[in-house]
């Protein structure tokens, strides 16, 4: 393993540390730990929160600002934060209107959200409310699973959710915009090269030189299969077809998000980006909107996936509506 | 079967194992997950450790509850709720005793499983570690009605809980990560299962 750290066991802090030096006017630290607070709490709003494991920086702390989140839990690398983090992040983050809980599906990501969120109901009265996302087309959302995994669409969920809480809106106007972005947002992944969590030190998979893994997920966990490595157009032509198969874009128009799984050069996301408006504008879906770069990265993977979101009027005044945070900036 | 000192050697002895095993669980977890069973187990037990001083007076059910907090306070993913709930559950059906015979920890398990069934949602057969748990109660409480003795039935138990580890290997996951893997999940034994079956083998082996 090479990777330039102090230490495995201080990756997280160390992190969340020099993040927060970085953009001081966006951002504070909880004096308790390991939660990232927008610099001045805002009264009176209903509070939005997410997190996940470390590792798929900027999500979820480089979010965390006016028109999106008030707070960010970042666990350990991969790995869902603990009950006590979401907590914490819980009290610091409610204003009095409640707290929107922003939840990636992974099981223990799903199991210490509930947990904390029964804690804060309980103990602070606090109106606690989640979603769930799960815009993975790569997984089968069945009886025989839990459900489709939470990847980079999640971040239009900060954003919308954050301009509509941002207006004064109730928690329930809140969630359900939250919960109609989820409803709407599609993404497939793939990567060339795998990862390594410091604290594993060996990467966590293996694919030959002229591999990929179709569908893979942000932990670097297997997708749908393992082939042949083709051209990026051929590879955006796989991955689109997956997305507009699981539900109808025709006549509509989309946020499109090419977003680098940290080891990719934004060449190469141009590249498939190129191709995918092209994909696009040859099936009559008119792009509204397209980000490119690292917004769920998974350490140093090389990959990329896309992100559909289906517009309406309503889902574009809010994604055009005012952010600061250090990796979401809108006017 | 134990007593309080005995029992706080046992969680000793298990946080001992899990951090001298975390590469070999995150390496089973690599395969079916996302390669994080052991090292997030062993920052748990790491945490339990720390505060193993302040178990020196307390009772049974207490030691088991200050460990299941302090799992579901470091683990973090899913395994830290699930055996953070574990231990509580079980350290709130030990609440003051300071002996625990088999027949208490038939009970404790029954309390863990139904933690972990709270939390988790599964039942046996979805590769989780369950699969693990279930057959190891369930062998030790027929060793106790057919008459063995503690040290015997928990032997039972362990065997039982190996066997269900290597069972994990012939099913499809349907719960947790793995299960999207779907078929691709056969023939690799679950880290959940596995990691209970460390704790079983300082059980069986201390008592």
């Amino acid at each position: 393993m090479k990777k330039i750290i102090n230490a495995v066991d201080q990756v997280e802090n160390q992190m969340i540390d020099g993040l927060v030096k970085a953009y001081p006017q966006y951002l504070k630290k909880h004096t308790e730990g390991n939660v990232v607070l927008r610099a001045e709490k805002k009264v009176g709003k209903v509070a939005l929160i997410s997190g996940g494991g470390s590792g798929h920086e900027p999500a979820h702390a480089g979010f965390v600002g006016k028109g999106m989140l008030d707070a960010a839990v970042p666990g350990a690398v991969f790995t869902s934060p603990a009950v006590d983090q979401v907590y914490a992040g819980l009290q610091a983050a409610d204003g009095g209107a409640g707290v929107l809980m922003i939840i990636k599906n992974y099981t223990g990501d799903v199991m210490n959200f509930e947990m904390a969120a029964e804690m804060a109901r309980d103990m602070d009265g606090i109106d606690v409310k989640q979603v769930v996302v799960n815009d993975d087309v790569a997984v089968k959302d069945s009886l025989y699973t839990v459900g489709r995994r939470g990847v980079a669409g999640t971040i239009f969920v900060h954003k919308i959710a954050g301009a509509l809480a941002e207006t004064g809106a109730s928690l329930d106007e809140v969630q359900a915009v939250a919960q109609k972005v989820i409803d709407n947002v599609r993404t497939m992944g793939m990567a060339i090269k795998p990862c390594t969590i410091p604290a594993a030190g060996v990467p966590g998979f293996e694919i030959a030189d002229d591999e990929m893994e179709i569908g893979i997920g942000i932990h670097g966990e297997p997708g749908v299969e393992k082939k042949p490595l083709e051209s990026a157009d051929e590879i955006v032509d796989t991955l689109m077809e997956k997305i507009l198969a699981d539900i109808d874009f025709a006549g509509s128009e989309v946020a499109v998000m090419i977003n680098g799984c940290g080891g990719t050069p934004l060449m190469e996301l141009f590249i498939v980006n190129n191709h995918v408006a092209d994909v696009l504008a040859d099936k009559g879906i008119k792009v509204y909107k397209t980000m490119v770069g690292n917004y769920m990265s998974s350490l140093e993977m090389e990959g990329f996936s896309i992100t559909l979101l289906k517009l309406d009027d309503q889902l574009k005044e809010l994604l055009d509506a005012e952010a600061e945070t250090p990796a979401w900036v809108a006017k | 079967m134990a007593d309080v000192k005995k029992v706080i050697e046992m969680i000793h002895k298990i946080a001992e194992d899990i951090e001298e095993q975390k590469l070999y669980l995150t390496e089973l977890d690599n395969v079916i997950g996302d390669g994080d069973h052991g090292i997030n187990m062993a920052r748990g037990f790491k945490a339990v450790l720390e505060v193993e001083p302040t178990f020196e007076g307390k009772d049974i059910g207490a030691i088991l509850k200050t460990t299941g907090m302090k799992l579901v306070s470091t683990v973090g993913g899913s395994a830290g709720p699930l055996y953070g709930t574990a231990f509580m559950k079980a350290g709130a059906l030990m609440n003051g005793k300071t002996e625990a015979d088999i027949n208490d920890f038939i009970g404790i398990m029954d309390a863990a499983i139904g933690g972990v069934q709270l939390r988790g949602k599964a039942v046996a057969g979805e590769k989780t570690m369950l699969d693990a748990m279930m057959p190891a109660r369930d062998a030790i409480k027929a060793a106790v009605e057919a008459g063995d003795d503690a040290k015997t039935a928990l032997a039972k138990g362990l065997k039982a809980a190996e066997d269900g580890v290597e069972y994990t290997k012939t099913i499809i996951a349907t719960k947790g990560r793995a299960s999207y893997l779907g078929e691709r999940s056969l023939g690799h034994q679950d880290p959940g299962a596995t990691s209970f079956t460390l704790m079983m083998k300082d059980v069986a082996e201390l008592a």
